[in-house]
């Protein structure tokens, strides 16, 4: 790399050269960088949501998608998120303001027994970086702290994770719970963690089964569009 | 060099380690989202029966009960202040079952990970991670255990502070770490990555390697990565049996004995020099593990291609190491 490469004057940069370089500096993890660059769009009369989509999310989609190609590993991930976190910051208020489109929003946790949270926190910072509202419940959730927060929350998915063979069978007692009430079609639900399969999240009657984070995200932003365009023809 | 991990990698060529805690314990009773390290005070009738079978299938090292018996773990318990007691106990009772064993029988003091992440990415600071394995070691020492035995380690990180912590209770040590994502550990750590971690440490294992992760097959793809580098420390191949498969509501791994006593043989081709079974490993499977160890030859260098011909296809196309490896997008930008 020669030296007049060193520094890049953001403000410099036309549009099209920024959201690239944008793109870059989240796979580097870049938080000042991004922060500097939410700015300069915005600055420009950019709409806080094309901020988000074009800059934020679409960068956050390569990461994910060198994630899911084991190119990238979990500690590039989670600087990428902190990046995508600082741009975030400044996007959230000007997002409601501006009665931006949702993308979604996630209630998540480890189901209950189950107290391993690594895979359950990625999922929820990659869901982040990918524009959706989370809220995370943490470990050890019942069947009634995910009612009750899905209700509270009006929330559009359920993702559920479990890394042990004794606790994913509780997964089908949310899902079943979920059935009796009547309000199993009002949600996504999204499974996930190392035992599990594509089998067992069919078996128990999920939406899907995630293999990892990218996966996640990619799955909840294809049935968060069927949803839309349920509604649309609706 | 006096300690019993010691004196027996000295006197034979290959050891066997144990199978796994966890997959026996809960066909023991043990109920999901309960502690195992509990059962050391509350159940040690079952622990020494934990104990007891690799020692009678032929194993000559076995891991303590006390994997998740730090205070991160435990703290989920509520039982964070009851480290050193369920470590202690743990080792005492393997003490127990390995002094009556009529040979050499090693107790190593399994220590497993914290489950935090470690700073700068997590909240873990390298402080804090060596003071909760140390207070684990010295329960682990206080007990009568041979050997610190770290193991299912993702951050290099987190490796480091085990060696730390070895160190400051004057503990002799081994330690693996679980390559389970495209065959590299969570965080991306290679095999060839290890054997230079490893080499820089103050604090050097007695033994490094590999244990749980995906299948046997990868396992072995590691361990070949491992000597591959020409390490002179003792290499660990501690492999799954097979892969989880969910069943009529209940989990089964699906490799039997017969593919496990052809791993182990593989493994020592390959040269790792203790060799055992990591989840889904029964005492069926050591026993057979055992019979072909000391019934086979050693033979060469198994191949990729021998090994995925004998136990199965790879979970992924590379494991980062050699040619052909996926390599991240050159990055534009520098920081000045």
């Amino acid at each position: 790399m020669s030296d007049e490469e060193d520094d890049i004057i953001l403000s410099e940069l036309d549009n099209e050269e920024l959201v690239q370089q944008m793109h870059d500096d989240l796979y580097d993890g870049l938080k000042e960088e991004i922060e500097e660059g939410v700015n300069i769009l915005l600055g420009r009369g950019w709409q806080p949501y094309q901020v988000l989509t074009e800059a934020l999310v679409a960068g956050m989609t390569i990461v994910g998608n060198d994630f899911r190609d084991g190119i990238l590993f979990v500690p590039e991930v989670l600087l990428a998120a902190n990046a995508m976190k600082g741009g975030m910051a400044i996007l959230k208020p000007l997002l409601a303001e501006t009665g931006a489109p949702r993308m979604g929003k996630m209630v998540i946790g480890t189901v209950k027994g189950d107290i391993h949270d690594i895979g359950k926190n990625l999922v929820s910072m990659m869901m982040e970086g990918a524009g959706f509202e989370v809220v995370d419940l943490g470990i050890n959730n019942s069947v009634d702290a995910y009612l009750e927060a899905l209700e509270a929350e009006d929330a559009d998915i359920l993702g559920m994770s479990a890394l042990l063979t004794t606790t994913m069978p509780y997964m089908k007692v949310v899902i079943d719970t979920l059935n009796e009430k009547g309000k199993r079609g009002d949600y996504i639900v999204l499974v996930g963690g190392a035992p599990l399969n594509e089998e067992f999240g069919r078996a128990i009657g999920a939406d899907a089964y995630c293999r990892d984070a990218a996966v996640a995200v990619e799955t909840a932003k294809k049935f968060i569009a069927r949803k839309h365009n349920q509604m649309a023809a609706g | 060099m006096t300690d019993a991990l010691s004196k027996l990698l000295s006197t034979r060529d290959w050891l066997m380690a144990d199978g796994a805690t966890g997959t026996t314990l809960f066909n023991m009773g043990l109920q999901s989202g309960d502690a195992p390290e509990l059962w050391n005070a509350d159940h040690p009738d079952r622990i020494r029966t934990l104990y007891q079978g690799p020692v009678d299938a032929g194993s000559d090292i076995f891991l303590t009960n006390t994997f998740g018996g730090n205070a991160s773990r435990l703290k989920l318990h509520d039982a964070q202040d009851r480290v050193r007691e369920l470590n202690r106990l743990g080792a005492e009772l393997g003490r127990e079952v390995a002094d009556k064993a009529g040979r050499p029988v090693v107790v190593a003091g399994s220590v497993g990970p914290t489950g935090e992440i470690m700073a700068p990415m997590g909240p873990l600071t390298h402080e804090l991670a060596v003071e909760m394995f140390h207070e684990q070691a010295e329960g682990l020492k206080e007990g009568g255990a041979d050997v610190l035995w770290v193991e299912t380690i993702s951050a290099p990180e987190e490796y480091k502070a085990a060696a730390e912590a070895a160190r400051l209770a004057g503990m002799p040590w081994a330690g693996t770490m679980s390559f389970d994502t495209a065959g590299r550990t969570m965080m991306g750590v290679t095999s060839a990555d290890m054997v230079t971690m490893v080499n820089k440490l103050a604090h050097k294992p007695l033994a490094f390697g590999a244990n749980c992760g995906v299948g046997s097959s990868d396992l072995l793809r590691t361990v070949l990565g491992f000597t591959a580098q020409g390490p002179e420390i003792p290499v660990i191949a501690k492999g799954n049996a097979g892969i989880p498969k969910y069943q009529d509501g209940h989990i089964h791994y699906d490799g039997t004995p017969e593919l496990m006593a052809k791993y182990a043989v593989m493994a020592r081709d390959a040269g790792a020099k203790i060799i055992g079974g990591c989840c889904g490993t029964t005492t069926e499977h050591l026993k057979a593990m055992r019979a072909a160890l000391e019934g086979t030859p050693t033979g060469p260098r198994p191949t990729l291609e021998q090994i995925a011909e004998t136990l199965g296809g790879f979970s992924s196309a590379s494991d980062g190491t050699g040619e052909g490896a996926p390599e991240a997008r050159t990055r534009r930008r520098r920081r000045g």
